[in-house]
Order: C-alpha cells, then structure tokens, then sequence
C-alpha cells in the first residue's frame, strides 16, 4: 500500500440548479477494493464520470499513482489505467463480443489473432461462460456471437473483460449487484476476490450496506454530495454506516392496520405473453387478484417478467393470453384508454419515458391519460383552464416543488416528477393503481411522501398493484406478498413476518 | 429435398447468394426462351443497367457509410446535385479525373453541412437532410448560371466536357459476346448479362464497383470501421470506451457526401450526356437511399438494390413497356419457386404470401398486354415499397440510426 | 416559462437565422463580384410594384397549405416527404374530374375540392398504413410514392387516357367556369378565392392541436411515444389518422392555381410546393402563424427574384439565401431550445429550497 492508485481532492461539480458534488475527498489504496457508498442522488455516479474523463470538474484535481491527471475524456482515464463498468452496461447489441472489447482498444493488439488470443485468455480470468468454447465448436467462435444473445451476468463479464483488456489496475464497479441475482453476486464477488490476489483495485459503487461489508476493504460515505467519512467495515456497525449515508435513520416501514375487503378489483387469469423475438414466453399462466384497499405487493428480481405484466395489464402489449377483470368485468380487449376510463391509474417505472412529456408544461402533463373524460376532455375537446386548476391542486396537496404550472416537467427533480405523476395517477378517482418502483431514483423526502400517499390511498379501498425492487419499500406497504420467476408467479409470502433474506432466496428460484 | 434445403441453409452467405443469383437467372432465361422478349438478358440492357444503376450505388454507398454511424441521410440527393456542378466545373477544366475529383469535393462540402448541422447542433437528421438537399440545389443552381451561362449561353446546362475512353476487358469481353450470340439458353443469357461487367468500362465504373468491397472492408474489417459502426449501435458504449464519436461520425458524412458527389461526377460523365443539366439528378440520391435500404444497410446488399434499380431502367429504355411487361412473367416464377422452397421448409405462411403474389402478379400479366411505359420507369420504386412492406421486419437499421446523442450525456 | 418568455424565444431564433443567412448571401454576392446593397434594395423595391403584392399573396397562400400538411405529420415527428407527390396526383385528379362532370357553380367547385382531398388522402393511406403496421419509414415509402405518382399523372393524362393534346403541352380537359372558385380584384391582379380558406384552415389547424383531445394526443406522440402510449394514446390510429389528415390537406396545394387560374392539369404545371412546404413548417416552426410568415416571406422573395436579372444578378441568389434561411433556422431552434431549457432547470432550481442530489 505505497502510493494511492487513485486519489480525489476537493471535486466540485455543479449542473444548473444543482451541486452534484462538492468538495469531495477520495482516496483509494492500491490493491484495495474500495467502496463508495451514498443514497441515490448523493453524487456517486458524477464522481465517478468525472474520474473516468466522462465529465470534467468545475473544481477540484485527479491523482493517479501520485501523478496529477487532467482527464478530457475517457481515453484518458483509460490511458492512466482506470477502467470503469457502467450500471448500465455499454455494449452494442448488434456488434459481436469480439467487437464489443476490442472496440476503442484496436492498437493493443490489432484486431485480429492476436487479439481474440487476448480476449479467450482474459476470458477466463473474468469467468465468462460465453466465452469457454463448448463442444466440438472451436475456441474462438462464440467470441463471434452476437452480444444480444447474452444474458446480463456475461453481459457484466464482458464488461469488465474489455476493462482489462485495456490494461486497466483500477476497476470502478458502477452499481455491479443491481441486476444480479444473489448467486450470481456471489460468483462476482469470487471473481473480485481473485483479481485483487493478482493487485486489482476495485472501486465499487453501491448503497446496499450488506455486499459493500461482505466485499470492501474501506468504505467512503457520500451524502447529499460531500464526503462524509472513510471508514473500515469491521470497525463500524450497519446502524452507523446507514447514518452516515441517510443523515438520520433509515426510513422504515412503518405497521399499520390492515384495511384489506374482500371485493375483488383486479383479477388476472391465465395470463400468457409470447415473445415477439421468439424466445420463451414473457409470461405465462399467471393469476392473481387484488382487493379494495389492499396493497399486493410483485418481487421478484428484474427481468424476470414485472414490465410486462404491468404492461399487459395496462393493455400496452398485444397478443396476449388470458383475461383480465377489473371490478368483475372482463377488460382483456380494451385498449390502454378504455382500461383507465374505468379506474385505472398508472405509475410507469421509467417516468420520464412512460409517464411524462419532458417539454410540456406541466398542467399539459396532467392531461395526458384523463384526455378523454371529464374533468379535462369533453366531447372530443380538451378543457385547458380545468386542467390548470386540478394541475394546482395536486402541486399543493402532494407538494410538488416548483415555481408554477407553466414550467417544463424535464426541469423538475425526479422526487418533484414523481410526485406530480402519483397525484396525477391518484386523480380521478381510480379503483386501482398499478405502480411500478414508484420511488426509483427519487430522494428520501420525495419517498417518505409518496409512501404516505400510497397508503392514504390504500385506506381509502384503493387497491394497489406494486411492483418494486426495493425489498424495503414492498414489505413496508404490500399486504400481501407474490414473487414473480420467468414469467410465473412461484410463490406467495406474508410481509409481517417474511425476511429480505428468505425472499431473496424465493426470488431466485433456489428454494424449489 | 427437405435435407438439401438445410445443407443449403448451412452454406456460407457468399455461396447462398451465388446460388440465388443463378436462380434468378435461370428465371428470367426461362421469360426469354417463352416470351421471345430477348432484351431482358442482352448485353445491350446490362450496359445500360450498370451506366443508369452507377450513380445509383455511389449515392448508397453514401448512404451506408453515413447511417453506419448512425446519421440519416437523405441529403444525398443535394449532395449529388452539388457533385454534378463540382464535376462538370472540374472537369470542363480539368478533364474526366478532375472532373471525379471535383464531384468529390463538393458533394463532400454538402457532407460537412449535414454534418455540422446533426453532429455538432443535433438538427433532426431529416429535417437537416431536406435543408441540405435545398441549400445544395439552390447553389448549384447559382453557381450554375454564375459560371456556366457565358460558357454556354445557358444558364441550366455546362458546356460539354470530355469523358473517359471507354475500354472493355480483353478476351472476356469478345468471349461473351461469342457466347452471347449463340443464343443458348441460359448460358447465353448468363454471358449477355455479364458483358455488361466487362464491356465498355470507364474508370469511374470500374472505381463504382471496387468501392463495394472496399467499403466492406473499410467498414467490417478495420480498427477504424469498428469504431465507426460503434458509433451507429451505441454511440454512449463507444464514448465510453474512448472512441471519438463526433470525429468518426464527421468522417463518416463527409465520406457520405463525397460519394454522393462521386454518384453526380457520374452523371455529368456519362457517355449520353456529358456535362452538367439542370435536374438531371432527378431524385438519384433518394432512390440510392431506397437501394442501400433495400440492402439492409450491407454493400453487397446495396449493389443488389442499385442493379435492380439500374437494370429495370435500362430494360425500359432500351426495350420500352413489353420487356418490363415480360418481368413481370420472371416474377411470378420467382413468387413460385420461393413459395416451393418455403413449403419445403414447412413456412406454410410465407409459402401462401408467396403463392398469392404470384398468382397475383400472373393475373396482372395476363390481363394487360404491355406495362404503360409512364410506369415502367417506376416499376423499381414499387419494387421497393413491396420489399419494405414484406421484410420491414428482417431489416436490420443500425440500432442508435437517427436518434439524438449528446456528448457526455450517456446514462 | 412565461408567455412572453416563449414568444421572444420564438422571434429571436428565426430573426437571427434570417440575418446569418442574408450576411452569407452577402458574402456571396460580393465574391461573385455582385453588390448586395444593389440586390437588397432591388428586392425591397419590388413591393410596391405590379403585381408581386398579389402575386405573393397567391404564391404564399399555396405554400401556406404544403406547409400546414407538412406540419400536421411533423407534430407527430412523422416525415411526410410525399406531399409533393400527394399534391401533384390530387391536382391532376382534381383537374379530370373537374372538366368532366357538368355540376351547377357551388357544387361543381366544392365536388372538386372534396375530390382534391379525397385523392390526397388516398396517395398517403399506403404509407400510413405500412408505417401503422409494418413499421415502414414513412420518409422512404413517401418518397417512392413521389416517384410513381409522377409515372402515374403521366399516364392519366395522355391522350389515351384522360388528356388532350394541345399544341405542345399535354392538358386535362379544361374546368368549365362554374368549377372556378372566383377571386377578389385588387389593383391590377386578383386575389385567389382559395386564399381565404387557406386561412380558415390555418384557424382550425391552431385549433385542432391546441383545443382538441386528438391535437393533444397527436402532439404527445410526438413527443414520446412511449409516454403517450401509456397514457392510453392509440399509436397505431393516431399515425393513420394523422398522415391521411395530411395527405388530405397536400390534396388542396394544387387548387389555388388550378380554380383561380389554370383551370387545367398539364405535364407542365408547377412542381416542387411539397418540398417548399417543408422548408416553410420548419421555417414557421410547425405554428399556424409562424407558417404564415415564413410562407409570405418565402413568396416574396420568389417574386421580386425576377428583377434581380434586370440589375445583372443571378436570381438564383434567392434560391441559396432560401436554404440558407432554413439551414440556420432549424440550428438556431435548436440552440435556443437547450438554452431554454438549462434556463428554466436554473429557475426552478433557484425558486425550489429543497436540497437536491445529483441524477444517478
């Protein structure tokens, strides 16, 4: 542990309106895995764009083996041997993995033998499956496969692989466990293990306490954009870190009474979804039934089918299977309109593709969806001044900060965002809200009101479809509990006495 | 058979189109022998196809070097008519090679506008595309009247300019032709078809052809056309592997637009018309953007788009309404053979699409005695919009093709 | 942002390309060795002179309509290049059946009109409907569609089929006056009737985007497809009915000149409007008022082209300051319309106490 492999002094990095970062220290060990902890929107994920040139800071400087560094781009990083794998992998679809590492690295080797040579060896460092050549097939041929074909742990192998290809010694790990199942997490944590035998430093960027004290050697805290402190795993508790990160206690969940009726709202019957690629069904046989004031909770680890059940419901998918009742009708032909016309409110997971017009004022993105029906449309027309009236309302009463009903939704915060999508789901009387993540990406504040919301609502004899990843935010408000498993519902839970441990294994189909 | 279908779908690519091709040819031999209609296979119709089919593929090889990094570009038209004027002004001057380089360099100016407009201000790739095509005609037309009218005492033609000497491949030239007068079937279509390959070559025809396997290569097989598709798939992957997505995209549709402009050169150094014409273009750079379409944005794709496209002109022109009526006949004996294949192969719906176009197709050839020759010349066009309607869904456009991307504002 | 926040935004950007495009056309000038000052004030003069005050009322009001169909397409971000050849077949059609049928004064005109609309619509409905199912690129199977609809007026109107041969050109059958659709006399020229409803139409246009459910809906898709979707939008009905919507409006390009003129088809009527269309809707930024400047600005500089010849300059000076204008128009939109946007983050940011993180 000589000099730093990479040491941060005094970032600051500002976006109109706000400070992502400010003043932020970060030194990292050679040969350390290293990681940076924070709630969502503390700044990690600016912090590391900056170190990896992707960005540049408005204040602060760059060290790498105690050499001061200027980045302007990626290259740059790379050059001084930092590599970094994004939360959302980088690769192209139609390139081939071959294509997809030697990409921006062809002087290392060329781009021919020597090179695939390269990246069958590196291959096996990084354990990527893909890549092992089975059977009769030569060695090199599946570096030949198309990356779409890949599922997302090799997509992430093939990431890193194109890391070290680079001849990166500093690894920055962007939220890697997000999208792993827990087996899948342990195998990369073997992985990161190994490669730190043989003097890889690992940055690893996460808010999930448990992994960060199963992998790190020193965990950095950030909150709100400042450093709040480094500090060893064995030395301080979950309780302390989690202070460090949220500034007071984490929200938890709190027990409430239970306003389930037994009148059913949504029930889904056999529903089946083929793929339109051709692949296994998206869904298939599933059913379930959600009760007035009842809060039936999907978990299930993403991917495994979540979009498209929403989305089938929501009559936004065609071609498929089954029924869908809502109230005891059968709305399985309807379009997407008719279904909200009888009470459906949508909570999109991606807001600002699903749910907003991000250069629309606001009053016109509390249109969108209730067009057709009064208070908003009449006979084909749309009633601007009651759109900006009930617009009012909801900034007033779900607290959506902002300057006015005239601003464009892609200037509001997520939190803000969300916010007004919620009030403007909950409009309009519904009988069901299908939500999905609705406090991805959102601050604390914004959460802790829309948790509120949720469940003034639930008491209200809402019933509620909620699809989260977030095992907190699902126990905290579902009543009931379904795991969701390639596209089938495998089990049910109750959420006063499951654990996130005994789901997590539910979710991956280990227990069957 | 269901057995020599599969080994023929295990073939490599370069073996199964060889293959289709003879069957095509065999197709229309077959429309000779029974229709008498002796120009759809003559030497005389390939030359014309590949002198009409030339400006055709460089404009889609614009096209494809320009949407492999993403960029739409349905500037090319203006592009071309840019080339026409930089090559007819060249080459009034300069003569046949100054007038390739001359098409080169302006067609290659109207790039850097497309350029500078989607790359550097995020235009819409469109909307930039038809400013282009404006400003290029607008200003060529300027130009046109500035430079060309005292020389020619026309404001909307140059005056003539030298061409290249025509020159045919010795030996395979006179060879085919031997075998073409033969007039064997099969074998003697297949040498007319040929012939125009090899006979009556001029530089730039001889240049039109080997840019398509060079473009492969360029863009297939080196570091650089790597980077350059990487910025089409996933310009945010890219930029984060170090790739300069804005220079690779600048080369990219200044290289699009030069060989649009090379596609104009061709059409002010052909042998019927040499020189620059006002409108002569006329909507060549939009049918090359049909063609590298109708190729699924792939060089041997697009030189199949621009042969169709140049051979049907040809046809037209040299044997009028009857001879395109007489396709019409090789079309349903492809519908046929491809609904045999597919029923073989257990597609039962394409088989039955195929079936019903043939029959269609056929009902329309015995019906009518002669294609009016207004739409004849079109009969490509049509072609393309049925390929579109039926293989929509196989095409294969680069995934990042026309949206907008922001330096540094990846995920 | 406010009102007028948003109406400077809207002036300044055409303003400043239409400046950066005459400094260029100046520059242009001036190396070919013209004098600009001369071509200015030559264009300038023109204003009061002849006819171009009608004429360019005429020729604007024709432009007015290819760009109002082109913009219908562009709120949803579909690209209808085809207006050219939705124009032309409309016209020819429009021209055939117009000199054929016997009808009294008002129905005659309006038969034609509605036979317009009707042809428009038709030539459009395939590649709406290939867009709508198939997922065609609407810009490539519009464009095809603008080549064959050239074969196509070619083989209506031959003599063999609908038209007449009259000494050289080929001609419908020429439009009894009671098809005509009468103008108003002003000074020396005359005010095509059709101008008015071109003007109508551009009061519903405003009013179908900005009041209507289906304005709403159209203006949502093209903002995000998906949000719309999920805000229970029918892309597939929204992209048929707005294409046609703008096939039917190309259908009436060709009638100011065919009822208040020519009164005839013929292989040498005007071309070309559907392009100008599109430069001019993205000139006037898709708003029925900003069109109705950039097509007047546009007609304009058409007609007073002509006496730029008299003082020895190349009229096709107008063409490229044309291009030009709409080069720099759709770049300074755009950078206008980031640097609203970062404005109005800082202004929310500003007028928002919460604290707020970074996006992750």
């Amino acid at each position: 542990m000589s000099a730093e492999a990479v040491e941060l002094r005094g970032i600051t990095k500002r976006f109109p309106g706000v400070v992502a970062n400010d003043g932020v220290d970060l030194a990292v060990h050679t040969g350390e895995v290293h990681a940076l902890c924070g709630e969502n929107g503390a700044g990690k994920s600016t912090l590391m764009k900056i170190l990896y040139g992707m960005q540049a800071p408005d204040e602060g400087t760059i060290a790498v083996g105690g050499a001061e560094m200027h980045f302007r781009t990626p290259a740059d990083a790379i050059a001084a041997g930092i590599g970094m794998v994004h939360q959302h992998f980088m690769l192209a679809d139609n390139l081939t993995i071959a294509e997809n590492v030697l990409l921006g690295a062809e002087k290392q080797h060329g781009i021919g033998r020597a090179a695939r040579a390269r990246i069958s060896e590196l291959a096996g460092t990084v354990g990527l499956a893909a890549a092992d050549g089975s059977g009769a097939r030569s060695a090199g041929a599946p570096l030949d496969m198309l990356v779409e074909h890949l599922g997302v742990a090799d997509r992430q192998r093939i990431e890193i692989l194109k890391v070290l290809y680079r001849g990166a010694r500093t690894v920055i790990l962007d939220e890697p466990t997000a999208v792993l199942v827990p087996q899948e997490v342990e195998e990369l944590f073997a992985t990161v293990r190994a490669m730190r035998g043989e003097g890889y430093t690992f940055l690893f960027i996460s808010h999930k306490l448990d992994e960060v004290r199963a992998i790190a050697d020193r965990i950095t805290v950030l909150r709100r954009g400042r450093t709040v402190g480094t500090v060893d795993p064995r030395e301080v508790g979950n309780a302390e870190l989690a202070e460090m990160m949220v500034g007071s206690e984490l929200p938890s969940p709190e027990s409430r009474d239970s306003s389930v009726t037994d009148r059913e709202v949504l029930r889904v019957e056999g529903l089946g979804l083929p793929d339109p690629a051709g692949g296994r069904d998206l869904l298939d046989g599933l059913d379930l039934v959600v009760h007035a004031g009842e809060v039936l909770g999907i978990a299930g680890v993403e991917g495994n089918g979540q979009t498209e059940l929403v989305e089938t419901v929501m009559g936004m998918r065609r071609h498929a299977r089954g029924r869908v009742l809502l109230s005891g009708v059968d709305v399985s032909g309807l379009s997407t309109m008719a279904r909200r016309e009888r009470g459906i409110g949508y909570v999109p997971e991606d807001r600002s593709r699903h749910a907003l017009l991000g250069d629309q004022p606001l009053w016109a993105n509390r249109v969108l969806g209730f067009q057709s029906r009064p208070p908003i449309g009449r006979h084909g027309l749309i009633d601007r001044g009651a759109a900006r009236t009930d617009t009012e309302r909801i900034v007033a009463d779900f607290d959506v900060r902002t300057p006015g009903i005239d601003v464009m939704a892609s200037a509001l915060s997520g939190g803000n965002q969300q916010k007004l999508v919620v009030g403007r789901e909950l409009s309009g009387d519904p009988v069901l809200l299908i939500a999905a993540h609705p406090t991805r990406g959102v601050d604390v504040g914004a959460q802790a009101g829309i948790w509120a919301e949720l469940r003034r609502a639930r008491r209200a004899g809402l019933a509620v479809l909620l699809v989260s990843a977030d095992l907190d935010e699902l126990i905290g408000l579902s009543d009931r509990l379904a795991v969701i498993l390639g596209g089938r519902l495998v089990g049910t839970a109750d959420p006063a006495t499951v654990t996130p441990e005994e789901l997590g294994t539910a979710m991956t189909g280990a227990t069957r | 058979m269901t057995a020599l279908v599969e080994r023929v779908r295990t073939l490599p690519g370069w073996a199964r189109s060889a293959l289709i091709a003879t069957g095509l040819v065999l197709a229309l031999s077959i429309t000779v022998t029974l229709t008498g209609q002796t120009q759809l296979a003559s030497s005389g119709t390939s030359q014309a196809a590949v002198g009409l089919g030339l400006p055709i593929l460089f404009a889609a090889l614009g096209g494809l070097w320009s949407e492999r990094a993403g960029i739409i570009n349905i500037g090319l038209e203006g592009m071309m008519v840019l080339g026409t004027w930089g090559a007819a002004w060249a080459g009034y001057y300069g003569g046949p090679w100054a007038a390739m380089l001359g098409g080169l360099v302006f067609g290659g100016l109207g790039g850097l506008v497309h350029a500078v407009a989607t790359i550097t201000f995020h235009v819409n790739h469109i909307v930039s595309g038809v400013a282009v095509t404006l400003l290029g005609t607008g200003l060529t037309k300027y130009l046109a009247t500035l430079v060309f009218a005292p020389l020619s005492q026309n404001p909307r033609q140059s005056p003539r300019i030298d061409g290249f000497t025509e020159f045919s491949v010795p030996g395979i030239s006179e060879g085919l032709a031997a075998v073409e007068a033969q007039q064997r079937v099969f074998v003697s279509d297949l040498a007319g078809l040929l012939s125009g390959l090899v006979t009556g070559l001029t530089p730039i025809v001889v240049l039109g052809i080997v840019l398509v396997p060079v473009s492969y290569w360029a863009l297939w097989r080196t570091a650089f056309g790597l980077r350059l598709r990487s910025t089409g798939e996933s310009p945010v992957a890219a930029e984060s592997l170090g790739v300069h997505v804005v220079a690779h995209r600048y080369v990219a549709v200044v290289t699009s637009g030069g060989l649009a402009g090379l596609g104009g050169a061709a059409l002010v150094l052909n042998s019927a018309q040499l020189g620059y014409l006002e409108n002569q273009v006329g909507g060549r750079g939009y049918i090359g953007l049909a063609a590298m379409i109708f190729g699924n944005w792939r060089p041997a794709g697009l030189l199949t788009g621009s042969a169709l496209f140049g051979y049907v002109d040809g046809l037209q022109l040299r044997a009028g309404g009857e001879a395109v009526h007489a396709l019409l006949y090789t079309a349903t004996l492809v519908a046929v053979a491809g609904a045999v294949l597919w029923a073989i192969r257990r597609m039962w719906t394409a088989a039955a699409v195929a079936l019903g176009a043939g029959v269609l197709v056929y009902t329309v050839y015995w019906t009518i005695e002669s294609v009016p020759s207004e739409f004849a010349s079109y009969a490509p066009q049509l072609v393309t919009l049925i390929v579109l309607a039926a293989a929509s869904q196989r095409l294969r456009p680069p995934a990042w093709l026309g949206e907008p991307y922001r330096r540094g504002e990846g995920s | 942002m406010t009102a007028v926040a948003r109406l400077r935004g809207a002036v300044v950007a055409p303003l400043l390309a239409i400046g950066v495009a005459g400094l260029l056309c100046a520059v242009a000038l001036l190396v070919s060795g013209a004098s600009p000052w001369t071509a200015v004030t030559t264009v300038l003069s023109q204003l009061g002179s002849g006819t171009v005050a009608v004429d360019t009322v005429n020729s604007a009001a024709v432009y007015y309509l290819a760009a109002l169909a082109v913009a219908v397409g562009f709120q949803m971000r579909l690209f209808n290049i085809g207006v050219e050849g939705q124009f032309r077949v409309a016209a020819c059609v429009a021209a055939i059946v117009g000199g054929t049928v016997v009808l009294p004064p008002v129905l005659h005109t309006l038969l034609i009109i509605v036979v317009a609309v009707l042809t428009g619509a038709a030539w459009i409905a395939i590649p709406a409907l290939l867009k709508a199912y198939r997922g065609v690129s609407e810009v490539i199977s519009t464009i095809m569609l603008n080549a064959i609809a050239t074969g196509m007026i070619a083989f209506l109107i031959r003599p063999e089929t609908f038209g007449e041969l009259r000494g050289n050109n080929i001609t419908t059958p020429p439009i009894p006056e009671s098809g005509w659709f009468p103008g108003v006399p002003v000074g020396s020229g005359t005010i095509f009737g059709m101008v008015f409803v071109a003007a109508a139409l551009g009061v519903g246009y405003w009013f179908l985007l900005g009041r209507t459910r289906f304005g709403f809906e159209l203006r949502a898709s093209g903002e995000s497809t998906t949000a719309a979707s999920a805000g229970g939008v029918n892309a597939r009905r929204t992209i048929v009915v707005a294409l046609l919507l703008s096939g039917a409006i190309a259908g009436l390009i060709g009638l100011p000149e065919l009822l208040g003129r020519d009164h005839a088809y013929t292989l040498s009527s005007p071309q070309g409007y559907g392009f100008t269309g599109i430069a001019i809707a993205l000139l006037g930024r898709n708003h029925p008022v900003g069109i109705a400047l950039g097509a007047l600005l546009w007609a304009f500089l058409d007609k007073s082209a002509v006496a730029l010849d008299v003082v020895g300059i190349p009229r096709e000076i107008v063409l490229i300051m044309q291009g030009l204008i709409v080069l720099s128009v759709v770049v300074a939109y755009e950078l206008v319309r980031r640097m609203e946007q970062r404005a109005e983050q800082r202004r929310v940011a500003a007028g928002t106490p919460e604290p707020v993180g970074a996006a992750s």
